[in-house]
């Protein structure tokens, strides 16, 4: 896993639904497919996506081999108060990934 | 109509010197980019830098032309400063002639000729995600410039042999790449849409890949589904065939990084 895209708005007012757009970079190898010799090449993914807000958890989800290289998850969140929005992937080698962004939320 | 009109071509394909009166080259007013071909999602995909995936391999492009290489040469920006600057318009008229190779030479040969002569480092292989990440990078900086191939004596000579290689039919099916690409275009082959098979966005992301990949490898891809035997990489044929279609694509507005489906 080496970085990620992360597309969300660095200001928001309170009350606000912020849409929130994740690109990581992440060769997802299903388990499924075989080497030239005929072993199984072993499966690879991101299994737990998860994102918090000021700590919080608004949005987590389990991926699955059926998911595209690269995978590109979008969702929304209310703002409320300001604070960082921090996200992280974890992959079945149990390599994490943690990027944080900023949120000034304005009354 | 059209069923007939395929099955015709291929019947005439697999007849010796079968007759096939060939459409002229593109016209310039005619060219146009894979990316008019695509789906509005695709073109979306590839206009949105935070949902392009290609992004991620120029964002370790752009890191790696600061890293210094193994055995204590100076990174790229050590001599060419910042990318943004020197590296704008590059990639909108490789390949060049190289003097010092005596031939002509692609942008990702270019890459390795300067970590190995320059860099004094070995060179990254072709197809390794660090030479499409650093091709991607410097890609980058020529997006939204017009195609301007260079024409000199070594280029021409070798994109006229280029011509000839996309004109010669090859493989089992006995198809050349002008074939599909002056003769059908716009046409279907299975439910995809035939482009005009102009280099624009290269290196690109393809969705059928799950990556990204060189324009090498996408002629190879065309190469293996006639049932010809692919050059390998970095073969000078591919090189001639990069020099025709940069040619071929004067004056198209280059896109690099695209996506394509």
């Amino acid at each position: 896993m080496a970085n990620a895209l992360l597309d969300l708005p660095k200001t928001a007012r309170k009350g606000e639904v912020i849409k929130i757009t994740t690109l990581v970079s992440h060769l997802m190898e299903t388990g499924y497919r075989r080497e030239i010799s005929g072993a199984v090449i072993p499966r690879l993914i991101i299994h737990t996506f998860t994102c918090r807000y000021d700590g919080e958890e608004v949005f987590r989800a389990e991926l699955f081999p059926a998911m595209a290289a690269n995978p590109l998850i979008a969702f929304s969140t209310i703002a409320t108060k300001s604070g960082p929005i921090s996200f992280t992937w974890v992959d079945d080698a149990g390599i994490t990934l943690t990027e944080s962004v900023d949120l000034v939320v304005t009354d | 109509m059209l069923r007939l009109r395929i099955i015709l071509t291929f019947l005439l394909g697999v007849v010796p010197g079968g007759a096939i009166t060939r459409a002229d080259d593109i016209a310039p007013k005619d060219r146009r980019s894979g990316f008019d071909m695509m789906s509005a999602e695709t073109q979306a995909m590839q206009k949105n830098d935070l949902a392009n995936p290609a992004m991620l391999w120029v964002r370790e492009g752009e890191a790696l032309w600061s890293t210094p290489p193994e055995g204590g040469g100076q990174a790229c920006s050590g001599c060419h400063g910042e990318a943004r600057i020197s590296m704008k318009g590059v990639a909108a008229r490789y390949p060049v002639f190289d003097a010092s190779a005596g031939t002509a030479i692609d942008l990702a040969g270019k890459i390795q000729q300067c970590q190995v002569e320059r860099q004094k480092a070995s060179p990254w292989p072709r197809e390794s995600k660090p030479l499409l990440s650093m091709s991607s990078y410097v890609g980058l900086q020529s997006r939204g410039t017009s195609i301007v191939p260079a024409h000199y004596k070594g280029t021409t000579e070798a994109a006229s042999r280029g011509k000839a290689l996309f004109n010669r039919r090859v493989g089992q099916l006995n198809l050349s790449c002008a074939n599909c690409h002056d003769d059908n275009w716009g046409q279907k082959l299975g439910s995809a849409v035939i482009p005009q098979g102009h280099p624009t966005g290269y290196p690109i992301y393809r969705l059928e890949w799950q990556g990204m990949g060189s324009l090498q490898r996408r002629m190879r891809n065309c190469m293996t589904g006639v049932r010809a035997e692919p050059y390998a990489y970095g073969a000078p044929e591919w090189i001639e065939l990069e020099l025709y279609l940069m040619q071929r694509a004067a004056g198209l507005t280059l896109e690099t990084p695209a996506v394509r489906p």
